[in-house]
């Protein structure tokens, strides 16, 4: 393993200082984008998705793009190698020498680490498995950051699959290391997060948890609130997808209870789980929080490939 | 009385909880070693009632960390002509490599023969490994 290279697979390999200085040159770009279109030049990020994805995709090559830079890499795990029986150390350590820094999204959790391991660039967690998704994380905290001014002294609502949701478990694992952090956590039963990661969080940091099922009994509550889809693809039996995926869904009526000054935010993609009415609410967030993804990738791009101070 | 004769130089790993003494037999893969070891269960002990102890001649490289995953209240004496020339006690490894699966089937080391599974313990009361991949916990049982 090449300890020198700087990696992002898990939300802790960054501190909280380099996470805070990624929003802040994500916002810095997000304001005078053209100041840094040329700061990729020569530089090629492979996105190696073994997985379909669409927003993460495409705002990290849109992100390259935007500095200047260019992609060499593959969305469909069946037009590669990987087709053939590869194993990923041997595709990363060939990949590694045609591009500067990787981006990989895939099925099997751990497996960016794994890649991470053999790579002599930088390694990006696109989302693996139910695991994490810090890079969705870094989005969240950039648009928390935009529009709240800060990112402590919150309190939180996540709501929907938290067993499955990578995109919970980094944003879980990430704002617990602020300050002043209390989390609402709807769910069914079924769908509670994980034992290890709730002990884990509880253990290590000083952290406020309450566990819900009805996202009523606390949404008044809430500066934030997190919806999240419930994930078809991750139900090995279809009756229990049936049963669950309808369980919240959030409606303007609902809203009414909630702070004005409440941000709604999702990951996306959404399906059911917010109305179409809330996306005309002011406090609707998550069209303008995936935009906000070009912009903190662009940083994060930057940062690791150590050309941020050549702007 | 059963009576075994001391080694001239090697291990013997003694205090074996009575029932262990097998199970670090099959583990360490003693069957299929082509030097001297000797198993021996069910021995009176004034410490355990009865222990396990096995002995193997000639051999002082073995896992030291699997021993401590099993058995973690063993002692290892280490021989030298016909001397114990060092104690160890054994203690429940913090870093495991290797030594089991982890159990969540989603994680990468349970499809890609390069990944290994690591694990660190969670000092939680159990012997319970985090793994360095995926995260989950897997409970370690023979």
């Amino acid at each position: 393993m090449n300890q020198t290279v700087k990696h992002l697979v898990d939300p802790n390999d960054f501190t909280v200082e380099e996470i805070n200085q990624v929003i802040d040159l994500g916002l810095k770009i997000h304001s005078n984008p053209a100041q840094y279109a040329r700061l990729c030049e020569g530089k090629i990020l492979g996105p190696l998705f073994y997985e379909p994805s669409t927003r993460t995709r495409l705002s990290f090559e849109s992100a390259m793009l935007r500095l200047g830079g260019q992609v060499l890499g593959f969305s469909d795990a069946n037009t590669s190698a990987v087709k053939k029986g590869e194993s990923l150390a041997d595709t990363v350590r060939v990949l590694d020498d045609y591009c500067d820094a990787l981006v990989m999204r895939h099925p099997m959790e751990g497996a960016p680490k794994l890649a991470s391991e053999y790579s002599t660039v930088p390694v990006i967690n696109g989302g693996d498995g139910g695991h994490q998704h810090p890079t969705q994380t870094l989005t969240d905290l950039i648009s928390i950051k935009y529009y709240k001014g800060h990112i402590s002294n919150l309190k939180i609502a996540i709501c929907g699959d938290l067993l499955f949701g990578r995109t919970v478990h980094s944003l879980l694992k990430t704002l617990s290391r602020f300050e002043n952090i209390t989390f609402y956590l709807i769910s069914p039963p079924e769908l509670k997060i994980p034992k290890h990661l709730k002990d884990y969080l509880l253990d290590t940091y000083d952290v406020s948890i309450s566990e819900f099922t009805d996202l009523e009994d606390c949404i008044e509550e809430a500066d934030i609130l997190y919806m999240t889809r419930i994930q078809k693809e991750r139900f090995l039996n279809e009756e229990e997808y049936m049963r669950l995926k309808d369980s919240y869904i959030l409606t303007r009526d609902k809203l009414s209870e909630a702070k004005s000054d409440l941000m709604v935010l999702h990951p996306l993609p959404r399906v059911n789980e917010i109305h179409y009415d809330v996306d005309r609410d002011p406090r609707a967030k998550y069209f303008e929080q995936a935009a906000f993804g070009v912009y903190v990738r662009m940083a994060l791009i930057s940062i690791l490939l150590e050309v941020a101070d050549h702007a | 009385m059963l009576k075994v004769t001391g080694i001239q130089k090697g291990i013997v790993i003694d205090h074996i909880a009575k029932g262990n003494g097998i199970k670090i037999f099959e583990k360490l893969n003693l069957a299929k070693v082509n030097y001297p070891v000797v198993l021996l269960i069910n021995v009176s002990s004034q410490k355990l009632g009865q222990k396990d102890i096995i002995k193997i001649q000639d051999n002082v490289d073995i896992d030291f960390t699997m021993l401590g995953l099993i058995d973690p209240k063993a002692t290892v004496n280490i021989i030298e002509d016909e001397k114990i020339v060092s104690k160890m006690s054994l203690e429940i490894p913090k870093e495991v490599t290797g030594l089991f699966q982890c159990k969540n089937p989603r994680c990468v080391t349970s499809v890609d023969d390069y990944a290994v599974p690591k694990f660190t313990r969670v000092e939680n009361g159990k012997i319970q490994y985090r793994c360095n991949y995926c995260e989950e916990l897997t409970e370690y049982k023979l």
